[in-house]
């Protein structure tokens, strides 16, 4: 069988190789940590990593070019990309993460600090269970309340159409969104040992 | 809801895991890429792998070993020992570290810690306080000038969290290596100071401990080192005894839920007939 070829795109601070030793678990051998427009072009899916402040991560893909190559491959060419954590939440008009900050605006949301409460620590930090929204049925295929592991102190906020699963921390957060062909998860699937990857598979089983 | 997290301490030294006492006196126990796939395997939650060694030998950290490491690893990883500056810190995110843990840098330069939040977000700094009980007080231990020092526990931990640390690593050197449980005064007074994540080390011996500290603190993760080593599926039949009372992850394939375990968690032998059962069971792989 053909692999697809995936690109893990590299804007200097996101936990690329961990992503990529998840690919390398499952099989897929035709995977480039890169930040050439060349290879993103050629790239049969995308996926953007997340490690970082939002101004940082945003600012090292302006830097670097990235955000105008990345919106022509996801917007244009339709290529499915899925980000994960800060990746995901860079596809947000806004991000309120020290000071006022403008994404790539692909999914319209904002980005907004959690609320810290007496039981509800910030970073959220951890393991945490995650219910399917997603009316065309469960966008992984684990069970019914899958862990995942959670990382982070701001969360995406946006219209419920686009929220395909969620999570609960005294509050509901944002676990994955979907528009079109953009995926986004707030927790690291890399990171989520059997669970992580069976949502790598069915991600690229479900583009390939 | 957000559960509780079992965390699996690797101690290394010269490239070797090591089982600590008191910070003074070390047991090898083998290659760290070993104990990180059993670990990983046995289901933990996520792994903290300190190298003891490089501050002292003033050596940063070795990407290579981490490199090597990770990939049998496939839960959130911290690591730390040797960090000076904020470019080994992105070095070990590229390497494949998720977080990293400030420890003796701290007392030098606390700046590191809003230099890496600002860059890397807090939720990826680790601040880790080793803390020792002087005259009822507990103080700030300092592991490579080998004594106290005059700093309270509890403002050092509020300190490091107005700084930018998104979660506190609180180790007890008394209690380190002793199989003694945890010391529930020191994690009470951290937790009572901070509104980030802590995490405990120093202390656990038995499943008991682990059941004592969860119901007695706010503690968001506890972790252990020596507790898990020469104990097969350690880490699984711990699990085991903390599912039935606590909110916690509970994924591998083998759950020994129900299974006779004697007190120190170690999983008791079945009874013969059972056992020749077994013989004739195949379990077949799972295919992801």
């Amino acid at each position: 069988m053909n692999q697809p070829r995936i690109v893990i795109v590299d804007y200097s601070i996101g936990n690329t190789y961990s992503v990529l030793n998840a690919l390398k678990t499952l099989g897929y051998n035709r995977v480039k940590i890169s930040s050439l427009e060349e290879d993103i072009n050629n790239a049969d899916s995308l996926i953007l990593p997340g490690v970082g402040s939002f101004a940082a991560c945003i600012g090292n893909l302006r830097k670097k070019n990235l955000d105008i190559v990345l919106s022509e491959a996801v917007l244009e060419k339709k290529k499915p990309i899925l980000g994960i954590c800060v990746g995901m939440q860079m596809m947000a008009t806004v991000s309120e993460e020290n000071g006022v900050h403008r994404g790539l605006d692909w999914v319209p949301g904002s980005v907004r600090k959690l609320e810290t409460t007496r039981c509800h620590y910030v970073p959220h930090v951890g393991w945490n269970t995650v219910r399917n929204r997603n009316k065309h049925g469960p966008f992984f295929s684990t069970n019914n309340f899958p862990s995942f592991y959670f990382d982070h102190s701001y969360h995406f906020e946006c219209d419920e159409q686009f929220v395909t699963a969620e999570c609960d921390y005294g509050m509901n957060i944002t676990a994955a969104i979907r528009k079109d062909n953009m995926h986004g998860v707030q927790f690291h699937p890399e990171k989520s040992q059997k669970n992580g990857l069976i949502l790598f598979r069915d991600f690229f089983n479900s583009i390939y | 809801m957000l559960k509780k997290r079992i965390t699996a301490t690797l101690l290394v030294q010269n490239g070797i895991v090591v089982q600590s006492r008191r910070f003074a006196q070390y047991l090898p126990v083998g290659k760290p890429i070993i104990t990180m796939e059993f670990f990983d395997d046995w289901g933990v939650d996520e792994i903290i792998l300190l190298d003891i060694s490089a501050t002292r030998a003033g050596r940063g950290p070795d990407y290579n070993a981490i490199k090597h490491c990770v990939s049998r690893c496939h839960v959130p990883l911290t690591v730390g020992g040797g960090i000076t500056n904020v470019e080994q810190i992105i070095e070990l995110i590229h390497s494949g570290a998720d977080k990293i843990s400030l420890n003796q840098v701290i007392h030098n330069n606390m700046s590191l810690i809003s230099e890496a939040s600002v860059l890397l977000g807090s939720q990826c700094v680790v601040a880790s306080i080793d803390a020792v009980c002087v005259d009822g007080k507990y103080v700030v231990y300092d592991y490579i000038k080998r004594k106290p020092l005059p700093i309270r526990v509890g403002e050092f931990s509020k300190r490091l969290q107005d700084h930018g640390a998104g979660e506190i690593l609180i180790n007890s050197v008394e209690r380190d290596g002793m199989y003694v449980g945890f010391d529930h005064d020191l994690i009470n007074e951290v937790c009572a100071n901070v509104t980030v994540p802590v995490v405990c080390l120093g202390g656990a011996g038995k499943p008991q401990h682990f059941i004592d500290v969860l119901e007695n603190t706010d503690i968001s993760g506890v972790s252990a080192a020596n507790f898990y080593h020469f104990s097969e599926h350690s880490i699984t039949t711990l699990k085991a005894s903390l599912i039935n009372n606590f909110n916690i992850r509970h994924d591998t394939h083998a759950k020994y839920i129900e299974h006779p375990l004697d007190c120190s968690g170690r999983l008791l032998k079945r009874c013969e007939l059972e056992l020749q059962e077994l013989k004739f069971k195949r379990i077949e792989t799972e295919i992801i």
